[in-house]
C-alpha cells in the first residue's frame, strides 16, 4: 500500500492533497484490482493449457476452432456459461446454494494477498503469511460442503462429505511440511522465506538437506493435490462415481465459478509450493534476476520467475491428472494418515534437529554439489521420458500403419 | 426418491436405520454403461445392499423376430449387443444354418472368424477403455479407441457400416473382403501388438493405483460364478477354463492355435474385478494371434462365393435348435423354433450380460460406492443385450 502510494505520488504529486479515505481507496484498491484481474483471468489460460496438454498426451488435437489454434476457446466457453440460465432445482436451499460458490472463490483468491511476486510486488507482507494461506485456503472446504448440502442431491452430499474428509485429512501433513521451511527461516512471512533462499539454485529449500527436502516437497505436493481435489485425488467430484459431486446441480455462471475456483486453487498451491521450496520469485542464477544482462538493471524479472515455476507445477498436476486413475476414498485416507503423516512428522523432527545444530543450520555440506543436480536431473529425466514415450509410440504406430494406408488407398 | 413399487420388505424407507439412505444410481448415470438403474442402500460410503433394475432398453427383440423372416432378424440381432454386432449375427446365422442343415465353405468360415475376432478386439477395447475411465483414467481409453477406429474402418471398408453391420447372413456373409484387406489388417495387428498393447499394460493395467483399486474388489469365487451362470471373460476371470471356441468349436476354431485366458490373481484373490478385466486384456492378444493365422489361411485360400446356395425365402424345416457361440461378452445362445414357415415361430436369446447381472447383488454387498462402479464395469455389460 505504501509502495503503491509512493509510486502514484511520483507520477501525480497532487495526490498528497487528497483526503485520507481517497488515498486509502486508491492506493489499496488499485493493486487489489490488478491482482484480482490477473488472477481471475488466469483460469482462461489454465483451462486452455489443460485441454491442449491432455490432447497432446492422448494423441488428439484439442481445441482448434475458436481463434488461432483454439486460443479463444475458453473465452467462448466462459461467455457461453455466463449467458446460460442458472437453474435452481426445486428444493435447493437457495441462500446456501448461492453463497457456496462465492465462498469457494474467496478461499481460492484470498491467498494471493500474501504471495510475493517481487521484493515490493506483494499486496501485503503479513508476518503470519504461511498461517494465513492455510487458514484462508481451507475456507473453500466450507463452500464445498455448503454446495453439497444445499443442492438437495445425494450425490452432491456425498461429494461435499468426501471433500470435507479429504481436506481435513490432508491438511495435517501439509501443515506439518509447511513448518519445515518456517523452521529453517524462523519466520512465517512469505517474503522472509523467499529471501532466505536467495543466492542461486543451490540455496532453494528444495535442494537443501539433500535427501530430506525433496521428500518434504513431494509430501507437500501430494497433500496439496488432495486439497485442491485434483486427480488422482479428485474423489469429491469423481465424475464416473458421483456424476459431478458437489457441483452436480450447478449450472451456468455458478458452475463456472466452481471451475474458476478449482483452477485458481491449483495456481495458489503451486505458487505457495514455489515460495516455500523453489525460491519464489528468485532466479536460479542471480544474474537473471533483473534485465541487468541487457543493461536494464531496474527491470525486475522476479514475477516472471514465480510465474514460470508455478506454471511448471501446474503442468505437473495436469500431467498427473491425465496419467493416473482415481484413488478410492479409504485408500485416500490410508495415504494421508498412514503414509504422509508419519513421514511429515519424522521430517519435522529431523529438520528441527538439524536446524538447531549450527553445523547444519543451513543445509548439509554436500548440498552445493549433490542436491540440485540430482533433483533437477530426475525431474528432467521424467519429463524427457514422458515426451519421448509419447512421440515414440506415435511414430511407431504411424510406421506400422503405413502399409495399411497404402492398401486402403490404391 | 424411492417409488413404492420398487420398495418391498427390507427396502422400505421407514424400515431403514437412521444412518442409511437409498441412493438411486442410474438410469442416467455416467458409469452404468447404459440405462441401468442400481438401487443402493448405503450407510455413508458403504453399500449395505444393492439391487439392479433392468429393462429400460427393452425393445421386444424376441417378439420382433416372430414377425420378420430369418434374414430380417439379422439387423435386429445386430442391435442387441451394439458394441459387438458381428458376434450376435454370427450366432444367429449359425443357429439357422444348423436348423436348415446348411454347410458353408471353409472360405466363409475363415472370413467369419476374422470378423468375429476383429470384433472381439474392438469390443474388448471398448470394455477395457471404458473400465479405465470408470476408475478415473481417461487417457488409456483414447489410446485404445485410436485402434478401435481402425478396426471399424476395416469393417466399413468391407460392408459399409461401422457399428451395425448386418454382415453375417444365413449361409454366408454379405460382402467378400475387399482387395488389400489382409495387408491392411496385418498392419493394424502389428501396430496393436507392438504399440497399443504394451502401452496399455504399462499405462493402466499394472498401474499401482489401478491394481489397488481392483485386486481385492468384487471377488467372485468359481462356485458362485458357476451357480450364477457367468460366462465368457467373467467366468474365465474366476479361473475356470471354459471357452466355447475350444470346447464346442464352430467356424473351424479347432484349427487355430490359441490359449484360453484365465484370471491369475496376480495381485489378489482369483476372480476379482482386476482378473475379469485382465482376461479381456489378454484375450485381445489371443484374438490377434488367431487373426494372424486366419489371415495367412485366407491369403492361401482360393476366393469362393460368400453366398451359399440358400433359397431366397429361407424356410427351415419344422423343428427347434439351440446354438451357442462365444460372443465377446460370453456365451450367446439362440433358441430358434421353426414351424416350417418363413418367420421363426419363436426366438429366445440367452445373453451373457443378463446372467452376469444376477450375481451383482451378491458381490455388491459391503462394498464402497466407488467399488460399485468398478463392479458394474468389470462385467462389461451392454444394456442393449440385457434388455434386448
Amino acid at each position: 500500500m505504501d509502495a503503491t502510494y509512493a509510486f502514484l505520488a511520483s507520477f501525480v504529486p497532487e495526490i498528497a492533497g487528497w483526503p485520507a479515505w481517497a488515498l486509502m481507496l486508491v492506493s489499496a484498491g488499485l493493486p487489489a484490482l490488478a491482482c484480482f484481474m490477473f488472477m481471475s483471468l488466469g483460469p482462461l489460460v489454465y483451462v486452455y493449457a489443460e485441454r491442449k496438454i491432455s490432447a497432446f498426451m492422448q494423441d488428439r488435437i484439442g481445441p482448434n476452432r475458436v481463434g488461432p489454434i483454439g486460443l479463444l476457446q475458453t473465452l467462448a466457453d466462459t461467455i457461453k456459461l455466463l449467458f446460460k440460465e442458472a437453474i435452481f432445482p426445486k428444493k435447493v436451499d437457495r441462500k446456501l446454494f448461492v453463497i457456496a460458490p462465492i465462498l469457494v472463490n474467496v478461499g481460492a483468491f484470498m491467498p494471493f494477498l500474501v504471495i510475493p511476486w517481487g521484493g515490493r510486488l506483494q499486496p501485503a507482507d503479513l508476518n503470519v503469511g504461511v498461517f494465513y494461506v492455510v487458514a484462508i485456503a481451507s475456507l473453500s472446504t466450507v463452500g464445498l460442503i455448503m454446495a453439497g448440502w444445499a443442492s438437495n442431491n445425494k450425490y452432491s452430499l456425498f461429494g461435499g462429505m468426501r471433500s470435507a474428509a479429504q481436506i481435513v485429512s490432508y491438511e495435517i501433513p501439509a501443515m506439518m511440511i509447511l513448518l519445515v521451511p518456517v523452521m529453517i527461516v524462523g519466520s512465517l512471512s512469505l517474503q522472509d522465506i523467499t529471501m532466505a533462499q536467495h543466492g542461486g539454485l543451490q540455496n532453494w529449500f528444495l535442494f537443501r538437506y539433500f535427501p530430506i527436502m525433496p521428500v518434504a516437497f513431494v509430501v507437500f505436493f501430494v497433500a496439496g493435490l488432495a486439497e485442491v481435489n485434483r486427480a488422482p485425488f479428485d474423489i469429491p467430484e469423481a465424475e464416473s462415481e458421483l456424476v459431478g459431486g458437489f457441483h452436480t446441480e450447478y449450472s451456468g455462471f455458478f458452475f463456472a465459478m466452481f471451475f474458476m475456483a478449482e483452477y485458481t486453487e491449483m495456481f495458489v498451491l503451486s505458487a505457495t509450493a514455489t515460495v516455500l521450496f523453489l525460491g519464489g520469485y528468485l532466479a536460479p542464477i542471480p544474474a537473471l534476476q533483473t534485465l541487468g544482462f541487457i543493461g536494464l538493471p531496474h527491470v525486475s524479472l522476479g514475477w516472471l520467475w514465480l510465474w514460470f515455476k508455478a506454471w511448471f507445477l501446474v503442468f505437473v498436476m495436469m500431467w498427473l491428472r491425465w496419467t493416473l486413475p482415481r484413488s478410492r476414498v479409504d485408500q485416500l485416507m490410508h495415504i494421508a494418515w498412514k503414509v504422509l503423516l508419519p513421514i511429515a512428522l519424522v521430517l519435522v523432527v529431523v529438520v528441527g534437529g538439524l536446524v538447531l545444530w549450527p553445523a547444519t543450520a543451513n543445509g548439509f555440506f554436500w548440498d552445493r554439489w549433490v542436491g540440485w543436480p540430482l533433483t533437477l536431473g530426475l525431474v528432467g529425466f521424467l519429463l524427457y521420458v514422458m515426451v519421448r514415450a509419447l512421440q515414440w509410440s506415435r511414430r511407431r504406430a504411424q510406421e506400422l500403419a503405413a502399409p495399411a494406408r497404402q492398401a486402403v488407398t490404391p | 426418491m424411492a417409488t413404492p413399487e420398487t420398495i418391498v420388505n427390507d427396502w422400505d424407507p421407514d424400515a431403514l436405520d437412521t444412518d442409511e439412505m437409498i441412493l438411486q444410481m442410474g438410469p442416467q448415470h455416467p458409469a452404468t454403461h447404459g440405462a441401468l438403474r442400481v438401487e443402493l442402500r448405503t450407510d455413508g460410503e458403504i453399500v449395505k445392499a444393492a439391487r439392479p433394475h433392468i429393462g429400460y432398453l427393452h425393445r421386444c427383440f424376441e417378439k420382433h423376430c416372430e414377425n420378420v423372416d430369418y434374414p430380417g432378424v439379422m439387423p435386429y440381432a445386430d442391435r442387441m449387443d451394439y458394441c459387438a454386432s458381428m458376434g450376435n449375427t454370427l450366432g444367429f446365422a449359425l443357429a439357422v444354418e444348423k436348423l436348415h442343415a446348411i454347410q458353408v465353405s471353409p472360405y466363409v468360415d475363415t472370413v467369419r472368424v476374422i470378423m468375429a475376432e476383429l470384433q472381439r478386439i474392438a469390443s474388448h477395447i471398448l470394455g477395457v477403455g471404458t473400465y479405465s475411465m470408470d476408475i478415473g483414467a481417461f487417457t488409456p481409453f483414447l489410446h485404445l479407441v485410436r485402434d478401435r477406429e481402425k478396426i471399424l474402418d476395416l469393417f466399413e471398408w468391407t460392408c459399409g457400416a461401422r457399428l451395425l453391420y448386418n454382415y453375417n447372413w444365413v449361409g454366408g456373409v454379405s460382402h467378400d473382403v475387399p482387395e488389400g484387406f489382409v495387408k491392411a489388417t496385418g498392419a493394424l495387428l502389428r501396430e496393436f501388438d507392438s504399440v497399443t498393447f504394451p502401452e496399455l499394460l504399462d499405462l493402466i493395467i499394472h498401474n499401482r493405483i489401478f491394481v489397488r483399486r481392483l485386486s481385492h474388489v468384487g471377488v467372485c469365487s468359481p462356485e458362485l460364478a458357476i451357480s450364477h451362470d457367468l460366462t465368457g471373460p467373467n467366468l474365465r476371470g474366476s479361473g475356470i477354463a471354459r471357452d466355447l471356441r475350444k470346447d464346442e468349436p464352430y467356424c473351424g476354431y479347432q484349427n487355430y492355435d490359441f490359449e484360453v485366458c484365465l484370471g491369475k490373481g496376480q495381485y489378489g484373490p482369483v476372480g476379482s474385478c482386476f482378473d475379469r478385466n485382465w482376461v479381456r486384456v489378454v484375450e485381445m492378444r489371443e484374438s490377434s494371434k488367431i487373426l494372424h493365422q486366419a489371415l495367412d489361411r485366407l491369403e492361401k485360400m482360393e476366393k469362393a462365393d460368400v453366398h451359399e446356395k440358400v433359397p431366397k425365402r429361407v424356410k427351415p424345416p419344422k423343428g427347434e435348435v439351440y446354438f451357442r457361440s462365444e460372443a465377446p461378452r460370453g456365451q450367446l445362445g439362440y433358441y430358434v423354433v421353426s414351424d416350417g414357415n418363413v418367420n421363426p415361430y419363436r426366438v429366445k436369446v440367452k445373453s451373457p450380460c443378463f446372467t452376469a447381472m444376477s450375481v451383482f447383488h451378491h458381490l455388491a454387498k459391503g462394498m464402497m460406492i466407488a467399488d460399485i462402479i468398478a463392479l458394474i464395469g468389470s462385467f462389461d455389460i451392454v444394456l442393449g443385450e440385457i434388455d434386448r
